[in-house]
């Protein structure tokens, strides 16, 4: 019972991003408007028809009530879990269940988000631990180098493994206009990179930029009168196992073992069968830990399933085909963006980077550092 | 309840009293870190202060990369031998030195207002 999900009763009919790499001269809350419009547009509907709002507002606890009025509605739902970057995931899962309960007809998850252009004082709302704060550890830099001090300690994963993401995210932003950061980059590169928390160097992170997105959902009979093919809610799984990384059960194995499993039972799918993976990718060590967890690699063999450009355009698993926050947008949350993304995909709308064929697609939205994991599992009609 | 725990106050006051105390569950056994009302997942309210041992294994390390000539320092994530983990720092070593399985001892760093748990090499402690 606790494994069950409306299967395919939920589709995503909108979807869009605004404002990539450098949005100055307005608001956060600005940028989630103009994203959120021009998801409504991208689904044919309105602002009349939106009457549940799913947002985390980067600097304004209390955003959700903030972007409802903003927008001049009055949502029967407003959620702002705040799961950190993988609350859209969640959102999209929590708005899957609203809908197939009747609860609301039309849901509208929107973020945006411009710490490049408005340097903000005080980024984020989350104090750092007492009981980590004294050493003085780069957050949330250094709790992801713990973890990969640990892969590489138990496995042998090297920083050519790690290197290997960042290039093979740039060169899927090559392929992508929109994404932030273009030029050439190469395994020594990253390698020779400043370093900021051994064994990450400042290529190891992702970017700290601007951008704003939003996705919009309705029940899959409503969707399908929509303007774009919709793309089905199959599956999907979220779990939270700690908040500090000193908490973290075990430093190799995240939340995404048990959400990945949830999602695929859910959606009738097995790892295999998909065809776009949209890992979060707030260093280099976490889409290797997701690829293991959600099962595309046995535990500890993530480093040598990414090496060779495996993950790079033209590899065996297209991951981040967007460039992924290391290369295309990370504003402080990513997780909406991986929505979006492999929305993209399965419509075919990617342009250079689509991979043909698209009919499966998973998002997996990380929070914290490493606390939080949610898995989305999304198809075509075809796989209903 | 006939106890009032303060977790954070309490430990702090253990050290600056330079002991390191850690909180363990009276049934269980169970010891418990960062200090709590309760022991985590068993919900279990009779938890009891005991002094640990200060050894623990070095289980996970980075350096934290500071521009020169600002030094550079370790930030580690230690298991105590009581089966708890904490986030501390190695101060008698140079960070590059620092591997995963070495044995530590804790020292209790009194030179700040409050009072800071940190590690050295076991080696350091003569034994």
């Amino acid at each position: 019972m606790a494994d069950s999900f409306p299967r395919g009763r939920a589709a995503i009919t909108g979807a869009a991003t605004y404002g990539i790499g450098r949005c100055p001269g307005i608001s956060a809350v600005d940028m989630a408007a103009r994203a959120s419009m021009m998801a409504l547009d991208d689904a044919g509907l309105s602002l009349a028809d939106v009457d549940a709002v799913y947002t985390s507002a980067p600097y304004e606890s209390l955003g959700g009530m903030e972007l409802a009025e903003y927008l001049g509605i009055q949502p029967r739902v407003t959620d702002s879990n705040r799961t950190g970057g993988s609350a859209f995931e969640v959102y999209a899962q929590q708005a899957a269940l609203a809908l197939d309960a009747g609860l609301i007809d039309c849901a509208l998850i929107a973020y945006g988000s411009n710490p490049a252009s408005n340097p903000p004082g005080a980024i984020g709302m989350s104090r750092q631990s007492m009981w980590e704060a004294p050493y003085r550890p780069i957050a949330p830099a250094s709790s992801y180098a713990l973890a990969a001090s640990r892969h590489m300690h138990l496995y042998g994963t090297t920083r050519r493994d790690l290197a290997e993401v960042a290039v093979a995210a740039r060169r899927w932003a090559q392929l992508n206009p929109e994404a932030a950061v273009r030029d050439p980059l190469t395994i020594d590169d990253v390698l020779g990179a400043r370093m900021l928390s051994d064994p990450l160097s400042v290529r190891d992170a992702c970017l700290f930029n601007d951008g704003a997105a939003a996705v919009v959902m309705t029940r899959a009979d409503r969707a399908r009168d929509c303007a774009k093919p919709p793309v089905f809610v199959l599956g999907a799984a979220s779990v939270v196992t700690h908040r500090e990384i000193s908490s973290m059960p075990d430093l190799t194995v995240t939340g995404a073992a048990i959400t990945g499993p949830q999602a695929f039972k859910q959606a009738g799918v097995s790892v295999g069968d998909i065809d776009v993976a949209m890992l979060y990718d707030a260093f280099t060590i976490t889409p290797i830990l997701f690829l293991e967890d959600l099962g595309f690699c046995p535990k500890g063999e993530g480093g040598h399933f990414v090496a060779d450009g495996a993950i790079a355009p033209g590899g065996r698993l297209p991951v981040n085909t967007n460039g992924g926050g290391l290369s295309c947008v990370h504003p402080g949350m990513y997780g909406l963006f991986l929505l979006v993304e492999a929305t993209r995909q399965l419509r075919g709308e990617a342009g250079e980077r689509q991979i043909p064929g698209t009919e499966l697609a998973l998002a997996h939205g990380n929070g914290g550092v490493l606390s939080s994991q949610a898995t989305v599992v999304l198809g075509t009609a075809a796989t209903l | 309840m006939s106890v009032t725990l303060r977790p954070a106050e309490e430990w702090q006051a253990h050290l600056m009293g330079g002991k390191l105390m850690l909180q363990r569950s009276r049934s269980t056994a169970q010891f418990v870190f960062y200090p709590r009302v309760l022991a985590p997942g068993t919900g279990l309210r009779d938890l009891e202060w005991v002094e640990a041992s200060g050894r623990g294994t070095i289980h996970a390390t980075t350096i934290v990369r500071r521009k020169p000539p600002e030094p550079s320092y370790s930030v580690v994530l230690v298991d105590l031998d009581e089966g708890v983990r904490l986030m501390s720092e190695v101060v008698d070593l140079p960070p590059c030195d620092i591997a995963i399985g070495m044995t530590v001892r804790a020292r209790i760093d009194q030179s700040g207002a409050a009072a800071r748990l940190v590690f050295v090499a076991e080696a350091d402690d003569g034994r």
